[in-house]
């Protein structure tokens, strides 16, 4: 599949770019294919700079872009944007079907949590302890989950999250405040972190945990080891004939993606303030499966498209169902309309059914229609 | 001793319960490859058809649980033909298919009967108790042993001695053989859809006996703790899922009551676990 090392933006930031003519000549050419190349920078430095901006996007968000509670909503659809990329890493890019990455997540976010709440550790230091223990986690249920592969691997590992899901909900020796989760200690935070006239810098630590992540999946998967997690993709017996021991592999994978959930854990608790046991459970799994098949699977942007999108109609939906236009209709209009987890879940099999690929594959999809209409 | 027998009733009614969800996943998964996460909806949509049967149309609870298993299995038809049957030279996309209709059927349910439990009336000839060896064991407990028993028995006779039970039997241990000795295996895809969405939704019923309510999340719930007992039994194997579903309530229930409550599942967990790492091999092994 060409869809590992291809570098063609889903979505052209660019001022869509005319169809290629004799008349343009060399250079123009190089300087518009090192504008392609270059459009992700260009990119965040627009989101970095949006928490200044005063610009009312009606419908989109509910305030100015740069108004705290936007910002929060912005900030939120990047971590789940982050989260899906570290989880594409074993879906799209290793072949991996895990329904148990919604606990290393939570793992980050309940230890980091935990180590400021009872050990009292400084931020730094708990964060420390959060990723340690997502890494130390993902590397032993790993080691166990790969026994077996295929469906079994998706079913232990969903076991394996459940069971996580269940002792964070059942409250052991008061530790993880059962249903209610425990809100962060604000005298261990550091100042700049904590009110809400400082949401532009919780929104710019979400941003920087994105481009850590997408950092971390570009370089590893274009790296030796990332050739091999594409053979796994391909074709697992081909990788073992070729001399290859793919559960090592495989291992690197899950405790690569299971460390950037960890980080992705601790910006959540910065950015919600505490931890919430619905975190852990495997509704956040199957979000994370539907954001990266949305955008699509095996792509460098696609998860990131995926994420951001769930996030924010998550959100909108939710504020749509409470909303008078829908409360006017008709029953047989106005219940599903209201449950925002279904119309997501039939757009998602609406994107199964006649998007394979997702939303990454649009552009491509588009392009020879394109080309032809204006050949 | 009392305790012991009450547990023991309990965990075998639970296990039946994950046997009847359970044994469809398996067949399933075995002919189709397919996992099916949209299982546990239609758990859902067989408990909120009997207890609509039961608590608003008012039929008596046999008729109503009759009512829910045909309506889960006319659901499963449907899935299978409208969802599952254009995606089937995409095996993964069936998978993600159901995934999506996992989320959708609850938040629907949710959305017309509310998030809040339901309660379901207990019907009079199942509210009693039975003492055995001076425990006081609930009724509905054996209604639920005795059905799954019985689906048990049905589906060993139907794989054994019908000539589609030997077509399923038979594309669970190659289906591209089916295929090319001309057997049309998509018409035991549709059947074997239609038993396993039969089990669900009658084990749909029976939990909201068990449980004595209804709620949106239920089917979810108890696919996790099926799709352990589809692992351990040996996917695709109905005894082996009986012998785990048995093995999976019993462990749940001892482990609940004799340590802090909460750890009965985690024990099962542990339990996969060990079987993961014992032997992963046998674990994956395929027989009807």
């Amino acid at each position: 599949m060409s869809t590992v090392t291809s570098s063609t933006p889903p979505t052209p930031a660019v001022p869509s770019p005319s169809p290629p003519s004799s008349a343009t000549g060399a250079p123009a050419r190089t300087a518009r294919i090192a504008l392609l190349r270059w459009w992700p920078l260009a990119l965040f430095g627009v989101l970095a700079v949006l928490p200044y901006g005063t610009v009312r996007v009606p419908g989109l968000l509910d305030g100015p872009v740069g108004s705290p509670g936007s910002l929060q909503l912005l900030a939120l659809c990047l971590v789940f944007g982050g989260l899906a990329t570290s989880y594409d890493l074993l879906l799209g890019r290793t072949g991996l079907l895990s329904f148990g990455h919604a606990l290393y997540f939570a793992a980050g976010l309940y230890f980091t949590d935990l180590a400021m709440l009872e050990w009292r550790l400084p931020l730094a230091s708990a964060a420390l302890v959060g990723i340690g223990g997502a890494a130390v986690l993902s590397v032993l249920l790993g080691a166990v989950s790969l026994r077996v592969t295929g469906i079994g691997f998706a079913m232990v590992t969903l076991a394996f999250a459940q069971a996580g899901a269940i002792l964070v909900q059942r409250n052991p020796g008061g530790v993880t405040g059962g249903e209610e989760g425990r809100a962060a200690p604000s005298d261990l935070l550091p100042g700049s972190l904590i009110g809400i006239e400082n949401t532009p810098n919780l929104y710019w630590i979400a941003l920087a945990y994105l481009a850590l992540t997408l950092a971390v999946v570009h370089w590893t998967s274009s790296s030796p080891t990332g050739r091999v997690w594409a053979g796994i993709r391909e074709n697992e017996r081909r990788v073992e004939v070729l001399g290859l021991r793919p559960y090592g592999f495989k291992l690197v994978a899950l405790a690569v993606a299971g460390t950037l959930a960890g980080v992705g854990g601790v910006v959540y608790l910065l950015l919600t303030g505490g931890a919430t046991p619905q975190a852990a459970g495997s509704d956040t799994t199957l979000s994370l499966l539907v954001m990266v098949v949305l955008g699509g699977s095996g792509t460098r942007w696609g998860p990131v498209l995926g994420g951001v999108l769930y996030t924010w109609a998550a959100h909108r939906l939710g504020d749509l169902a409470n909303s008078s236009a829908i409360a006017d209709l008709p029953g047989v209009l106005r219940v599903p309309l209201s449950q925002p987890l279904f119309l997501l879940g039939s757009l998602f099999v609406g994107v199964v059914y006649l998007l394979p690929g997702g939303l990454a594959k649009l552009s491509s999809r588009w392009r020879p229609i394109r080309g032809g209409l204006t050949a | 001793m009392a305790t012991v027998v009450l547990l023991a009733c309990t965990g075998l009614g639970l296990g039946a319960l994950y046997f009847l969800i359970a044994s469809g996943l398996s067949l399933i998964f075995g002919l189709m490859d397919v996992l099916n996460l949209a299982h546990g909806a239609l758990l859902s949509v067989g408990a909120y058809a009997t207890w609509w049967g039961a608590a608003q149309a008012g039929l008596n609870y046999w008729l109503a649980l009759a009512f829910g298993t045909a309506f889960g299995t006319v659901a499963a038809v449907v899935l299978e033909l409208v969802l599952i049957r254009p995606l089937y030279t995409r095996p993964r996309d069936q998978i993600l298919a159901t995934v999506g209709v996992g989320l959708a059927v609850p938040a629907l349910l949710m959305g017309i009967w509310g998030g809040d439990a339901r309660p379901f009336p207990q019907p009079e000839s199942l509210a009693g108790t039975v003492h055995i060896a001076g425990a006081a064991v609930p009724v509905n407990r054996f209604v639920l042993i005795g059905a799954a028993a019985l689906v048990l028995v049905a589906l060993r006779l139907f794989l054994a001695r019908t000539r589609y039970g030997l077509i399923v039997r038979a594309g669970v241990e190659d289906r591209a053989m089916v295929t090319a000795l001309g057997v049309d295996v998509r018409k035991a895809f549709t059947l074997v859809f239609a038993i396993g969405g039969a089990a669900a939704a009658l084990g749909g019923g029976l939990a909201a006996l068990y449980f004595g309510s209804v709620n949106p999340g239920q089917g979810a719930n108890l696919l996790i703790f099926a799709f352990v007992v589809v692992v351990m039994g040996g996917m695709g194997s109905v005894a082996g899922a009986a012998a785990a579903a048995v093995a999976v309530g019993l462990v749940q229930q001892f482990a609940n009551y004799y340590t802090a409550d909460g750890l009965g599942d985690l024990a099962v967990v542990a339990l996969l676990a060990v079987l993961v790492l014992a032997r992963p091999r046998e674990l994956t092994g395929r027989l009807a």
